[in-house]
C-alpha cells in the first residue's frame, strides 16, 4: 500500500516559495500536519505559492488547516496564492472559512475573589432556603399524612410493603453483618483495657450499655441512610427528571400521598426492627468474642448481661429508631424532589440526602440523650 | 472501495424468547443517504446498534468499510469507530459538558492536536449545524430539543466521518425545524461526500433526502429501493405506509401515483 498521509513539501522556485500539498488532508494527520504547517517560516517580503493540486483527499478539518495556515503566512508584505485545487476542494476550503465564527468553549470563569465572595453569599442563601423549605416540606407531609389517616383508604399499603420489603428485609444481612463484627470489635478493644485493671467481666456491662443505648441505633441508621435515603432521592430524582411528578400532579394525584408518605410510613416501622436485629446481632458477636478471648462463657454472659442492663435501657435505643427513620426518609424524598436540569443533578441531590440525614440523625441522638438526661434514664 | 460501505448478511438479533431479526441482509452504498423505516417494535434502532457494536448479534456477518465487525475488538476496533459518527435520539450530549467541550472530546480522545485548532474545530463544526457561536459555551440543559440536536449532529461530525449513523433525526422537532435539519444534513451530505444511514418515521425526510428506502417488517428488510419503488410495492403494510392519509398529505407520491 502507497502511502496516502498528508504532507506538505517547500521549494523555492525563483524568489517565491511553493508549498506542496499532498495526500490526504484528514483528521486522522492533522496533529502531524498542524506542526508541519507552523514550521513554514518564509523570509518577510517572500511571495508564496500554495500548490493543492496533490491533494488526494480533503475533509473539513483538512480544509480548515489549510486556510488556517495560509492565512497565518499572509502579511502586508508578503502575498499568498492558493492554486492548482479541484473544484470541490476549493469549494469545501471557501465554504469552511467563510463559515468560521470563534466562539466560548466554556463559560467565562470571572474575577477568582468575587467568585468566592459570590459562593459564599449564595451558599449561606441556599442554606436559608433549604431550611425554610424543609421545614415547609415537613408540614406538607404532616398534613398529607393527616388527611390520609382520616380516610385509611389513601394509605397505599401495597407501596408500604414493597417499601419495607426494599428497606428491611433486603437491608437485613448487611446490617447483621456489620453489627456482629462491632459486636466483635468493641470487646477485642475493651477487654484489652479492662483486663490491665482486673476487670473484664465489665466488658459485657460497656457492650450491653453502648450497643443498646447508642451504637445499634446510630449505627444501623447510618447503614439505611446510605441505602435507602440515597436510593429515596434518586428514585424520586429521575422521576422528577422525566417529568413523572408533573404528570402526576396533572392527573390529579399527590406525589407526597404516593411517593412520600408510604416511604417514610414503611422505613419508621421497619427501621426498630433492623435496630432490635443489629442489638441482637452485635451482643451475639460480643459473647462469642467474651468466649474465645475472655474464657466468658455464654452461660455467664447471659447472666452478666441480665443483671448489668435492664428493659429501659434496651427501649432507649429502639425508641429513637422511628424518629431517625423519619428523618431519613425525610430527607430523601426531599432532596429528590428538590431536583432538576440534569442527570448531574440527581447524583448531587442524592449526595445531600445522604450528608444531610445522617448529620441530622446524630443532630437528633444528642438532643435524645440530653433529654434522657433530664428524665433520668 | 468498490462494493457497499456497508455489507449485512444473514444478521440474528434475539432478546430472550423475542426474534427481532433472522436473516437480515442489508447493503449501503458509498455516498448514499438511506433511510430505514419499519414499526414499532421491528427492530430499527437494534439494527443501527448492532452495526455500530452497541448491541452484539447473535448470528450474522456484519462489514463495514470491507471490514469484518464481529469479533473486532481493541485498536483496530478504535480506528473504524473513527471514521463514522452517531446521532443518538435527543443528542446524548454529556451533561456535564459545555456545547463546545462535547464536541472537543472524541478529539481529545483520539487525537493530540494544539488547543487552539482544537477550539477551532468545536468553533467549526456549531457553524456548520447551524449552531451561533453562542452555543458553544452553553450546558445541553439549556438548549431546546432542537438545538440539541444540532449540537449531537456537530459532535457526530467531529471526527470527519465517513458514515453518520442518525436514529430519528426529525423526531420531536416542529415541521419547520424538521424540514431545516433536513436540508442541514442534504447539504454537509452532499459536501462532504458522507454516507448517511438514517432511521425515520418521517416522510418528510424520506422524500426530501433519502436516495433509498429499507422497510423493516417480518424480521428482514422487506423491500429496499427509492420511493418509486416503494409505491410499487404491494406488501399490504407497505401500502398502508407510503399511500396512507400522512403519506398523502407529506406529498408521497404526487403525481405519480395519485389514489
Amino acid at each position: 500500500m502507497t502511502d496516502t498521509r498528508g504532507r506538505i513539501e517547500s521549494i523555492s522556485a525563483g524568489n517565491r516559495l511553493e508549498i506542496h500539498l499532498s495526500g490526504r488532508w484528514e483528521v486522522g494527520y492533522a496533529a502531524e500536519l498542524e506542526i508541519a504547517l507552523a514550521q513554514l517560516s518564509p523570509p518577510v517580503d517572500q511571495p508564496v505559492l500554495i500548490d493543492l493540486s496533490g491533494l488526494d483527499r480533503l475533509d473539513t478539518t483538512g480544509a480548515w488547516l489549510i486556510h488556517r495556515g495560509s492565512e497565518a503566512l499572509r502579511s502586508p508584505r508578503r502575498s499568498v496564492t492558493l492554486s492548482g485545487a479541484r473544484a470541490e476542494h476549493e469549494q469545501l476550503i471557501a465554504r469552511v472559512s467563510g463559515l468560521y465564527q470563534p466562539c466560548e468553549i466554556q463559560p467565562p470563569a470571572g474575577n477568582a475573589l468575587i467568585r468566592l465572595v459570590a459562593r459564599l453569599g449564595e451558599n449561606a442563601l441556599t442554606v436559608l432556603d433549604t431550611a425554610a423549605s424543609f421545614t415547609a416540606f415537613i408540614g406538607l407531609t404532616t398534613v398529607t399524612l393527616l388527611r390520609s389517616l382520616l380516610h385509611p383508604r389513601r394509605l397505599r399499603f401495597n407501596a408500604i410493603t414493597v417499601h419495607m420489603e426494599a428497606t428491611g428485609i433486603n437491608a437485613l444481612p448487611i446490617v447483621s453483618l456489620i453489627s456482629f463484627l462491632i459486636g466483635i470489635v468493641m470487646v477485642y478493644q475493651s477487654a484489652f483495657q479492662l483486663t490491665r485493671f482486673g476487670a473484664q467481666i465489665f466488658v459485657i456491662d460497656l457492650l450491653a450499655f453502648s450497643v443498646l443505648r447508642e451504637l445499634g441505633v446510630l449505627l444501623t441508621s447510618i447503614v439505611v441512610a446510605g441505602r435507602s435515603g440515597s436510593a429515596f432521592a434518586a428514585e424520586i430524582g429521575s422521576m422528577k427528571l422525566h417529568e413523572e411528578i408533573d404528570a402526576m400532579r396533572a392527573l390529579g394525584m399527590d406525589p407526597v400521598e404516593i411517593l412520600v408518605l408510604p416511604r417514610i410510613l414503611s422505613l419508621m416501622v421497619v427501621l426498630p426492627l433492623l435496630v432490635f436485629t443489629a442489638d441482637v446481632m452485635a451482643l451475639l458477636g460480643g459473647a462469642i468474642m467474651c468466649w474465645i478471648s475472655l474464657d466468658i462463657a455464654p452461660d455467664l454472659f447471659l447472666q452478666r448481661l441480665r443483671s448489668a442492663v435492664d428493659l429501659p435501657t434496651f427501649w432507649i435505643g429502639i425508641v429513637k429508631a422511628p424518629f431517625f427513620a423519619g428523618l431519613i426518609a425525610l430527607t430523601g424524598c426531599y432532596e429528590g424532589l428538590q431536583v432538576s436540569g440534569s442527570a448531574e443533578s440527581v447524583g448531587q441531590r442524592t449526595t445531600r440526602a445522604v450528608v444531610e440525614s445522617i448529620f441530622l440523625v446524630i443532630v437528633a441522638d444528642a438532643l435524645f440523650s440530653v433529654v434522657f438526661t433530664i428524665l433520668g434514664l | 472501495m468498490s462494493g457497499p460501505i456497508i455489507r449485512i448478511r444473514g444478521l440474528c438479533n434475539a432478546f430472550g424468547d423475542q426474534i427481532v431479526h433472522q436473516d437480515l441482509d442489508l447493503d449501503v452504498d458509498e455516498g448514499e443517504v438511506l433511510g430505514v423505516v419499519g414499526g414499532s417494535g421491528t427492530g430499527k434502532s437494534v439494527l443501527l446498534r448492532s452495526i455500530i457494536g452497541l448491541n452484539t448479534p447473535a448470528a450474522g456477518h456484519i462489514e463495514v468499510f470491507g471490514q469484518e465487525l464481529t469479533g473486532l475488538r481493541g485498536d483496530t476496533r478504535r480506528r473504524l469507530e473513527r471514521r463514522w459518527g452517531v446521532l443518538f435520539q435527543d443528542g446524548a450530549l454529556f451533561s456535564a459538558l459545555t456545547v463546545a467541550q462535547n464536541i472537543e472530546a472524541p478529539l481529545k480522545e483520539h487525537l493530540s492536536l494544539s488547543r487552539s485548532l482544537m477550539d477551532e474545530i468545536a468553533a467549526l463544526k456549531i457553524t456548520m449545524v447551524g449552531l451561533g457561536p453562542e452555543a458553544g459555551s452553553k450546558f445541553p440543559s439549556e438548549l431546546s430539543g432542537g438545538m440539541r440536536k444540532r449540537a449531537g449532529l456537530a459532535r457526530a461530525l467531529a471526527m470527519d466521518p465517513e458514515i453518520v449513523f442518525l436514529d430519528e433525526p426529525t423526531a420531536g422537532l416542529d415541521p419547520i425545524g424538521a424540514a431545516a435539519f433536513d436540508e442541514l444534513i442534504g447539504s454537509l451530505q452532499s459536501q462532504m461526500g458522507l454516507t448517511v444511514f438514517m432511521v425515520t418515521h418521517d416522510l418528510d425526510s424520506l422524500t426530501a433526502i433519502c436516495d433509498r428506502i429499507a422497510v423493516l417488517a417480518e424480521k428482514r428488510v422487506l423491500a429496499i429501493g427509492t420511493m418509486a419503488d416503494m409505491l410499487q410495492q404491494d406488501h399490504p403494510w407497505i401500502r398502508e405506509y407510503f399511500h396512507g392519509p400522512r403519506a398523502r398529505a407529506a406529498g408521497v407520491g404526487a403525481g405519480t401515483n395519485g389514489i
